[in-house]
């Protein structure tokens, strides 16, 4: 099945021009796991850089520096200690997600946020956080808005609201004009990488009196 | 070679990096290194590297391109590209101290694509012409919005004040840049 909600063109940009923090390339790179039209995005926009690296005036010659590489280039190559990838079968994590935490969704620290809600921090960046969120079927949210943008990538399960019904691979896009109380789907609970760059702004009146308790 | 190399158009490029790959051609790595390297150190001085810094980065990343030559396939991507995103992951990994997170392309989750058309060499490098001629007749603005994301550390806020506009008009720029460049391509049904 393939996502229908996809990323917008300036974060596909940003994710190929390595400008995106580590929290929202985590997002960008789980729907690329899932999604081969975002791929082929992603390599266009790198085939830009690359065209734009070929138009780049060149500085000054680097022939200095030539003659000391070309002594390197047989040099063994340094180890890199990159955490061995996890094998999970079974796993409904993509790879960089199961990377970033180290394991599989048993592993994570969950927090309970209310009946049938919990949430685990996969890691921030600066003034980005990126959550999983298990959520149980049929739940509704607490309506909220949002200072900043929120992306949320579903894994397993499934939500809607206002804008639609989001699947496994699809992304919600909700920003500073977005106030919505998503619902998870009945049938097993939604699983979703939630990633935002600023703190989110409960609504209405259960989230004003929810939102001292979530640490959102 | 060396005047070749200042003006080496596309496929020749392409050419010395697969033999760098396949044959380990020193003086097509040289040929490389004297095309690269300078516009490398243009790209990184853009994003706020100082001097040494620059020349430091570009050294690694040439030196990467020499040991990941090998995983270099001419039919998925041009020369320009592929040494493009070895320079960029080394920037993050480097001047941010993170590691670059990628997808997997052997992820057992991995969406596979549609069987597509032709995978090979030569319709890679057809569209990678229309790329940069649609990128070229791009309007001003668009250009401009689309040069400065790969030229910016944190680029849609950044560009919106750097040139004084809002920044919603950077992101319509850029999704109108993006979605000419695929009409350019044919490649706007999805």
């Amino acid at each position: 099945m393939s996502a229908r909600f996809h990323p917008t063109d300036d974060l596909l940009l940003a994710y190929a021009a390595g400008s995106l923090d580590q929290a929202m390339s985590l997002l960008v790179a789980s729907h690329l796991t899932l999604c081969p039209r975002c791929r082929a995005e992603v390599s266009r926009a790198e085939a830009l850089g690359g065209a734009l690296l070929d138009e780049q005036p060149p500085s000054g010659s680097l022939d200095h520096l030539l003659d000391a590489l070309l002594c390197r280039l047989d040099d063994p190559e340094p180890i890199v200690t990159r955490p061995a990838p996890i094998a999970r079968p079974g796993s409904i994590l993509p790879r960089p997600l199961q990377q970033a935490v180290g394991g599989d969704l048993d592993g994570l620290r969950w927090k309970r946020l209310g009946q049938g809600l919990e949430q685990a921090l996969v890691l921030q960046s600066g003034r980005s956080r990126a959550r999983l969120y298990r959520i149980a079927p049929g739940l509704r949210i607490p309506e909220h808005g949002h200072d900043g943008t929120e992306l949320t990538l579903v894994l397993q399960g499934g939500f809607s609201d206002v804008n639609g019904h989001y699947l496994p691979g699809d992304i919600a896009t909700a920003d500073e004009d977005v106030v919505h109380r998503p619902t998870a789907d009945e049938t097993v609970p939604c699983i979703c990488l939630a990633v935002t760059d600023a703190p989110l702004r409960l609504t209405g009146l259960v989230g004003r009196l929810v939102s001292p308790f979530l640490n959102l | 070679m060396k005047d070749a190399a200042s003006t080496a158009d596309a496929g020749v490029l392409t050419e010395w990096l697969v033999k760098v790959g396949r044959d380990r051609d020193r003086q097509c790595f040289a040929a490389l290194f004297q095309h690269y390297a300078p516009r490398l150190k243009t790209y990184l001085r853009k994003l706020g590297c100082d001097d040494a810094l620059a020349e430091d980065v570009v050294q690694e990343a040439m030196l990467a391109v020499w040991r990941k030559a090998e995983s270099f396939d001419p039919s998925k991507a041009a020369a320009s590209t592929w040494i493009f995103t070895v320079a960029r992951n080394l920037r993050v990994d480097r001047l941010r101290r993170e590691t670059r997170i990628e997808f997997d392309p052997d992820d057992p989750l991995l969406v596979q694509d549609e069987p597509a058309g032709a995978d090979d060499q030569l319709a890679r490098r057809q569209s990678d012409d229309q790329l940069r001629q649609a990128l070229h007749d791009l309007p001003g603005d668009q250009a401009t919005v689309v040069e400065m994301s790969f030229y910016q550390e944190c680029p849609h806020t950044e560009i919106a004040d750097r040139l004084g506009i809002p920044l919603g008009t950077v992101k319509s720029r850029l999704r109108l840049a993006m979605s000419r460049l695929r009409s350019a391509l044919g490649d706007d049904v999805r």
